[in-house]
């Protein structure tokens, strides 16, 4: 969840970009952690530190983590699987702080399909061995990745236990008690690549990201490969919103942080070719809960685009105004007016890989 | 005492001498000292099952080592030891 509205953490393949506004606008930091690919970076709201998951190409998967606002960073004792499951440490996707009254507790999503949690700020981590034996017994298969990975993590504010992770290949599932125990929660959703035989099965759905409402945690948005859901009742059941070609694939969805029924999405062109739909970037937003979307293309460029955010690359400010997104090719696009026009404020970042507000 | 020499690109993450002198009587065993060493840099290279990572070369006396999963290669204290890693895309 966004923290505030002023300050952005952008991890790209070369590093932590710092973007922050002031008086005279935004302006571009230093690149920190030069060189090395950040997987996902984000500011804990409970004590300020930063914490970024590096992806090392030759030296494997790395957490590091700030507490000095950024100024240095050092490294994190990182997760690793227990030997029982034979498994390695491939990707560690998405950064969730835990809730205010777990002020230790932190969660890191991996792939393969992995869920860690750290109840001592860091110095060890616990594989959520329910998850992981579901992800066994179901062998969830890879979507964005090889294996499945764990990429959203939705923390009730409402209470520390409850908490929904959503994963490619497998689905959203919930947990109300710590994560002892998960269910999925696919009811509604669509799966038009599910093998003949499977068509009922909870899992083998492919979530691209949800994000929950902070305004009412029982609603939560979810970009899926198959289309737009959305669900009031805490994803008991998904509501289909997809209306192509707009509102259909893609891969970020954001929540506006007061309005339950506002959220942004990014429209893309199919799964099979996965670039900015003819040419043109645009930001869908809707302020009913799904039913009606605007257009929002102001500002951004409607020819001659193929370039487009991945999953962690749009967020929205407290504020409900300012929303950031940046792509796979550089591009830095914010607008302080809710989504109606943008500005780009770089062309030059190295390929992004996660857009948070600090 | 066999001789360790590491790549440039680990010293940006440990303050790693020109050489280290180690007795361990295998790759395995030097790994382990080294972390012990260095907290951390045994999982630079290798995964948290032992195996020598992917694009992580060890080199015993001008030859690659053969047991990227256990790293038994012997060693001894006459033993010239190199620890690469492959350089990749841009």
């Amino acid at each position: 969840m966004a923290t505030t509205s002023n300050r952005l953490l952008i991890g790209t393949r070369k590093g932590l970009l710092e973007v922050t506004r002031g008086d005279g606008g935004w302006s571009l930091g230093e690149m920190q952690l030069p060189g090395q690919p950040i997987a996902y970076a984000c500011r804990d709201p409970r004590n300020g530190s930063i914490w970024a998951s590096i992806d090392h190409g030759h030296w494997g998967v790395k957490l590091s983590r700030s507490t000095d606002d950024g100024a240095t960073f050092e490294e994190v004792e990182p997760p690793k699987y227990p030997e029982h499951t034979g498994k390695t440490a491939r990707y560690y996707w998405v950064l969730e702080p835990g809730h205010a009254d777990t002020p230790e507790r932190f969660y890191v999503g991996t792939e393969p399909g992995g869920l860690f949690v750290t109840n001592d700020d860091g110095k060890t981590w616990q594989l959520d061995e329910a998850l992981w034996a579901l992800c066994t017994e179901h062998k969830w298969m890879g979507g964005g990745r090889d294996n499945a990975g764990v990429h959203s993590i939705c923390i009730d504010p409402r209470d520390p236990n409850h908490v929904y992770v959503a994963v490619s290949c497998a689905s959203v599932l919930e947990t109300t008690d710590g994560g002892a125990t998960w269910a999925y929660r696919s009811e509604g959703m669509r799966n038009d690549y599910a093998p003949e035989g499977t068509e009922s099965k909870p899992y083998g759905h492919d979530p691209h990201f949800i994000a929950m409402a902070p305004s009412n945690p029982d609603v939560l948005w979810q970009q899926n490969h198959f289309g737009v859901f959305r669900s009031t009742n805490g994803a008991a059941s998904w509501d289909d919103l997809t209306q192509p070609p707009l509102v259909n694939f893609g891969f970020p969805v954001a929540a506006h942080p007061t309005r339950e029924e506002t959220a942004w999405i990014i429209p893309m062109d199919s799964d099979s070719k996965r670039v900015a739909i003819d040419g043109s970037l645009c930001v869908m937003r809707t302020d009913d809960g799904g039913s009606t979307w605007a257009e929002q293309r102001e500002g951004l460029p409607q020819k001659g685009t193929w370039d487009f955010p991945l999953r962690h690359c749009l967020d929205v400010g407290t504020d409900g105004e300012t929303l950031a997104f940046a792509t796979t090719s550089g591009n830095l696009y914010v607008s302080e007016d809710g989504g109606g026009s943008w500005a780009c404020l770089t062309n030059n970042l190295p390929m992004v890989y996660s857009v948070r507000f600090a | 005492m066999a001789r360790v020499r590491f790549t440039p690109h680990l010293s940006r993450y440990f303050p790693l001498p020109a050489e280290h002198e180690s007795d361990a009587g295998t790759v395995a065993e030097l790994v382990t000292e080294l972390d012990a060493a260095w907290p951390g840099l045994g999982f630079y290279i290798v995964d948290e099952r032992g195996a020598l990572r992917q694009h992580v070369a060890v080199w015993v006396d001008g030859e690659l080592i053969q047991d990227r999963e256990a790293l038994s290669d012997p060693l001894d204290p006459a033993s010239h030891v190199t620890i690469l890693q492959a350089l990749s895309g841009g």
